[in-house]
């Protein structure tokens, strides 16, 4: 994610999950750890078994609050105004670690006097064109020594519109290598330490409980507990998942946090750091060799078009570095093309960079459903993705999926998104959709690599063969391209040469396997770690990698997990109870702990002996301590960059964010993101309240919509719809129930869809615990049963004004043992102007008592005409908004006295024959 | 945690420490037992008591973990969410042995409570002699089923299906004397942060008067009632002298009175 990745370097987890039971404390905001990540949660109880405190910030009282010291409520969607608070604390009491802030992050450099802050602007920074509804950041730069050499002023004309979505930085070219002033004593009015106080100063703790609904007592506990947990001897882990993620400002929040623990020093160190909980078993395997539309493996960001990248040196340009790790880019990107062309991969053909497709605009979830659902896209190839019950606003994906001439799912069992055809209320013959449905093996019947989310690459092996005709995923991609070259075998077009080009010599020499079509993954993990073109013998760490075409690697930051012919190093199981650096591999280069070099002091030192962890050797001359150093490992701390140097000898020995232009944590973030270089708060697309902090700037103003008649979205403050709703998970499920909810054992422990409700909204309404509810949006309309719990509070938000929150789970859909309405027929299409992602985790519904009507999809899946159509999906901008005289929806709160009343109505329980069970049917 | 070495039969107590201050609610235990044991789901209903729609120990769902929802509006700070997973105790006295008839129920090796299906006639008996609930018949099997603390996986050195799958060690497995050991450190360590609500069901309070030491005991944070546990299990056997003696004298009363209306029968004929 960027929002890691803009500040620190690299879009990974910091840290892994062993080392939570360093943490002296775990704040856990954005994410129900222990219901979604249950075996990653024993190192929080191990934590709070050495004597850590958990703090759990979230809108529900979850699995997760329930193990936690202390539970704090928090609204939906305003996590920026509460960590920005916490920010703004430590910088008013100046608690911040002094020694830390200024060697290792920019908050001394001096930022060019043209920008202007949300302060001044009321809600937007400097450089916003109202008309596109986009940022040009030309003015979020720094003020450069002049006394370098000359600019290398690069074209930068890249990524204001489509984001800068590489989770590393996209790289500064016109920075050149001059270094930017710096004033050491973090005085100066335009140093990032002090626009960064600026931009925070409205961030009180009155301004949390009226915006947050946070109560202001605890609020301030917390902040106190973060500065009393944090500095030389004691450090803080602060740990998020989909919580943060799914917000129109899903990166900014997270950029948030960053910043906050840049500031009090706890990146790099033991017990420190940010994990980034990911949502399941590969997903961050999944960015890593990238299934996005804009990158390629190992966050190589895919040419585009837009950028103006039609030539191999375009491309080069915009993406290297001239200081810094990504200085190395070239060698990385040409490496790639060679792993995937061989031979016709050369230097007189910019290495095959003709066959890479570019991209020539939005290409993400959102826009190319919007594509294919105007009849833009005639196939779609499935694995592993359930749109029809995962994707926001799913009618409108399900009526897409009648669009296409033919849809390949391969699954385990027929998902709603096979049988779309078939739901309720449609006629097949309608739909000219031609589906096959191909059977998939499970995770025990294939071999392969799962990356989690500490960058921990496991292989497992395959256990049993995959019954009848299941094949693995990976068989069907790869007996594709097999029959792919031999259908074009004889062609003589140039089109058709990155087809019969393409390495492909993954063929097992099991006979066995081959007899099962199934290829030798060691043989693409081989290729993925890349070899020298020459000898054929693997590489051996990516610093080894080279750009004139005698290396070949798929994903350098992959290189080393491979390092000889029979060495597969994921497949190391040798653990102990902390780091366990022969267990698995990790990337980059089997480092544990990112940024270590920060856990040691300028001199090499370490802050305290309690978190020693990687550290200077003057006697050997080279870093060393209880993980791989992330740094030169022979670059003493005493090195100085000399002016005009490039690559990473243009870092000082003291500058640990080796990823970054000038090795330190980026506080003030210049270009990594679109929608700004501090993280501002602002309401989610669809809220019951206005935006108290900025009044003329409702929501994110350049957050990606799609205006149309099957994408309504709701006003701010809309009467009609004035609850907030949150989708969410539970352990029981995985995701869209594809695979649980076809296993009995699983159905039983959460049967029916669900809502959970407040005492206070249930009295509200006369609904009790147990009732059919049917919860409303423009996009169509669900039902389910009601579980009324006091763990759902109501917010106050001013004196006399309050909104309720709704929750509901996703997991359910109409195949399966057990099935019910699917949640994402509720939220809008609406996404994060970085990274494309939805917002589900906060917008508006209404909620009544009863079940619905035969019809629930709403307007979403009628045609659009075509002059109302987003030619090729393309995003509108949100622009500038203001929330106006909107009043608050007001809920009126029932007596405290009928609310203890009606929590402690008993639901009766239905009687079930418990001895004979009804495995083969469903509830309804 | 000791693992049985492979192969190895032991005469030591082997029981579950279960602790509840650390159980996170996953039910990864009640799934993996099923899965284990082949036991089929119990339907699909939705219960509405917070997550809990298994609701109950039955003859097919030998690990329960059940959800202590309290929620305090006054007082949010006072608010507990607390989850138990909870199994047959495996008591040191055990009423189900006690009444069985058959001897179908056996005392095994690892001095666990074990129903041998194939004795087994289904009577019944053994269910209410249980003062927790946990045995039943099951209807398509005809006879009682319980947990079997996984006979088959300690015979063969492995540890139980739930306390393999439990993320957060709050089931833990092994020779009862180590387990209470551990069970005690951890007790003062909870303590020493300031939790005094804390205690151990099962190792020498009230409720082990009639049933004795428990080999599956508990760590909880509040009083037995709380997770559904009797503060003081009582075995029906305890009634037995009473019920003689009662049984005795009224027998004695009968036949006396009997042979007083004979004899005065016998007089007036």
């Amino acid at each position: 994610m960027p929002g890691l990745g803009t500040l620190y370097g690299r879009g990974g987890a910091t840290t892994f999950l062993m080392d939570l039971q360093h943490a002296d404390l775990i704040l856990i905001q954005g994410s129900n750890f222990a219901e979604n990540h249950p075996v990653g949660f024993r190192f929080v109880t191990k934590a709070k078994e050495r004597g850590a405190k958990v703090v759990h910030v979230d809108p529900r009282f979850t699995r997760t609050s329930a193990l936690a010291d202390t539970y704090i409520p928090i609204r939906s969607g305003t996590d920026i105004a509460f960590t920005g608070a916490i920010i703004n604390y430590v910088l008013q009491n100046k608690l911040y670690f002094e020694e830390y802030v200024l060697n290792y992050t920019n908050a001394s450099y001096i930022v060019d006097e043209r920008f202007a802050d949300t302060e001044d602007l009321e809600g937007i920074f400097s450089g916003f064109d109202p008309a596109k509804g986009v940022y040009d950041p030309q003015t979020w730069k720094y003020e450069l020594e002049t006394n370098g050499e000359a600019s290398e002023a690069g074209g930068s004309g890249k990524d204001a519109q489509g984001g800068g979505t590489s989770p590393t930085t996209g790289g500064h070219p016109e920075h050149g290598t001059r270094r930017p002033k710096h004033d050491p004593t973090m005085q100066h009015p335009r140093c990032v330490l002090q626009l960064l106080k600026k931009h925070f100063s409205r961030y009180t703790p009155e301004v949390v409980e009226r915006v947050c609904g946070s109560p202001k007592e605890q609020f301030i506990e917390l902040c106190k507990l973060v500065v009393a947990n944090s500095g030389r001897e004691r450090t803080m882990t602060y740990c998020y998942a989909m919580g943060w993620a799914q917000h129109t400002v899903g990166v900014q929040n997270i950029r948030a946090a960053a910043t906050l623990q840049a500031l009090l020093g706890n990146t790099g160190r033991p017990g420190g750091g940010i994990l980034a909980l990911r949502g399941h078993a590969s997903i961050q395997g999944s960015t890593d060799i990238a299934t996005l539309y804009d990158l390629l493996p190992g966050y190589i960001k895919a040419p585009s078009l837009e950028r103006g990248e039609d030539t191999f040196e375009k491309w080069a340009k915009n993406w290297t570095n001239p200081t810094g790790w990504w200085s190395n880019w070239r060698k990385y990107a040409v490496s790639q093309l060679k792993a995937w062309y061989g031979d016709a991969a050369r230097a007189d053909n910019d290495w095959a960079y003709d066959y890479l497709p570019k991209n020539t605009g939005d290409h993400s979830h959102q826009p190319m459903f919007f594509t294919m659902k105007d009849g833009g896209i005639e196939g779609m190839i499935l694995w592993g993705q359930n749109p029809a019950v995962g994707g926001q606003n799913a009618a409108l994906q399900r009526a897409a999926l009648g669009q296409l001439k033919y849809l390949v799912c391969q699954d385990l069992f027929e998902t709603e998104s096979a049988a779309f055809w078939k739901r309720e209320g449609v006629d097949p013959t309608t739909i000219g959709t031609e589906v096959f449905f191909m059977p998939a093996a499970a995770i025990a019947e294939k071999a392969g690599t799962l990356t989690n989310t500490m960058r921990l690459v496991q292989f497992h092996e395959r256990a049993v063969d995959a019954p009848d005709d299941a094949h693995s995923d990976l068989s069907l991609a790869f007996n594709l391209g097999k029959r792919l070259k031999a259908l074009y075998a004889d062609s003589q077009r140039k089109i058709d040469r990155p087809i019969l080009d393409m390495t492909w010599n993954y063929d097992s020499d099991d006979a066995h396997e081959r007899e099962r079509v199934e290829p030798d993954v060691e043989k693409i993990m081989r290729e993925i770690n890349g070899y020298n073109v020459e000898t054929g013998e693997q590489m051996k760490t990516f610093a080894d990698l080279k750009d004139d075409g005698s290396t070949a690697a798929g994903a350098w930051i992959y290189t080393g997990y491979f390092p000889e012919k029979d060495k597969n190093l994921t497949r190391r199981r040798k653990g102990d109870d902390w780091v366990s650096a022969e267990w698995a591999w990790a990337w980059p280069a089997n480092r544990r702990n990112l940024y270590n070099r920060a856990s040691a002091d300028p001199d090499g030192k370490p802050w305290s002996e309690r978190k020693k962890y990687v550290w200077w050797d003057e006697e050997q001359k080279k870093w060393t301590g209880y993980d791989v150093p992330d740094f030169p490992v022979a670059k003493p701390p005493t090195f100085k960059a000399q002016p005009g140097s490039k690559g990473m000898d243009a870092h000082d020995g003291t500058a640990p964010f080796i990823m970054q232009e000038y090795g330190v944590a980026e506080i003030f973030g210049v270009q990594g993101t679109v929608d700004g270089p501090f993280p501002t708060h602002y309401e989610p697309r669809e809220s019951p309240v206005p935006n108290l902090l900025y009044p003329h700037q409702q929501y994110n103003p350049v957050l990606k919509e799609w205006r149309r008649r099957d994408n309504p979205y709701h006003a701010i403050a809309d009467p009609k719809y004035p609850y907030i709703l949150s989708t969410y998970r539970l352990t029981e499920h995985h995701l869209t129930g594809q695979m649980t909810r076809w296993n009995s054992w699983l159905a039983e422990l959460q049967p029916e869809a669900f809502c959970e409700i407040s005492p206070e909204l249930a009295v509200e309404l006369g609904i009790r615990n147990g009732d059919w509810v049917t919860l409303t949006t423009a996009r169509g309309e669900v039902e389910c049963k009601a579980l009324v719990t006091g763990r759902i509070t109501p917010f106050k938000i001013g004196p006399k004004q309050w909104v309720h929150q709704i929750g509901m789970p996703i997991h359910f859909g109409y195949q399966g043992l057990v099935t019910g309405d699917a949640a994402n027929v509720l939220p809008p299409l609406v996404a994060d102007p970085n990274v494309s992602i939805h917002e589900a985790k906060a917008f508006t519904c209404n909620l009544r008592l009863g079940r619905r009507g035969p019809s629930h999809e709403g307007p979403t899946w009628l045609p659009v005409p075509a002059d109302e159509r987003t030619p090729l999906g393309k995003p509108e901008r949100g622009g500038r908004v203001e929330s106006g005289s909107a009043q608050i929806v007001d809920a009126d709160i029932v007596p405290g006295s009928v609310i203890m009343t009606a929590a402690k109505i008993e639901h009766k329980l239905e009687e079930h024959e418990i001895d004979v069970p009804t495995d083969t049917e469903s509830e309804k | 945690m000791e693992r049985i070495a492979d192969g190895a039969t032991t005469e030591s107590q082997m029981g579950f420490f279960t602790d509840v201050t650390l159980c996170i609610g996953c039910k990864a235990c009640e799934v993996a037992c099923k899965q284990w044991n082949q036991l089929p789901s119990d339907g699909f209903v939705f219960s509405g008591t917070s997550y809990d729609n298994t609701n109950r120990l039955s003859s097919t769902t030998w690990r329960h973990v059940a959800f202590v929802e309290q929620m305090d509006r006054e007082n949010p700070a006072q608010s507990r969410w607390m989850m138990m997973s909870d199994v047959c105790k495996h008591c040191t006295n055990a009423g189900c042995l006690e009444a069985c008839p058959t001897g179908a129920i056996i005392r095994n090796e690892f001095d666990d409570v074990f129903v041998q299906p194939d004795v087994c006639n289904g009577c019944g008996y053994c269910v209410p002699s249980c003062p927790f609930g946990v045995v039943a018949v099951q209807q398509k099997s005809g006879t009682a089923q319980k947990c079997t603390l996984c006979y088959d996986r300690q015979k063969d050195g492995l540890e139980p299906a739930c306390a393999k799958s439990c993320p957060t060690d709050s089931i833990t497995f092994g020779p009862v004397e180590e387990l209470r050991a551990k069970a005690e450190a951890r007790v003062a360590s909870l303590r020493a942060q300031g939790r005094d609500d804390v205690r151990l069901y099962g190792v020498d309070g009230e409720e082990t008067r009639d049933v004795g030491p428990l080999n599956a005991f508990f760590l909880i944070p509040d009083r037995p009632e709380v997770f559904n546990l009797p503060p003081k299990p009582v075995l029906p056997s305890r009634f037995q002298p009473a019920a003689y003696t009662a049984a005795l004298i009224a027998t004695t009363g009968l036949a006396l009175l009997g042979a007083r209306v004979f004899r005065r029968n016998g007089a007036s004929a």
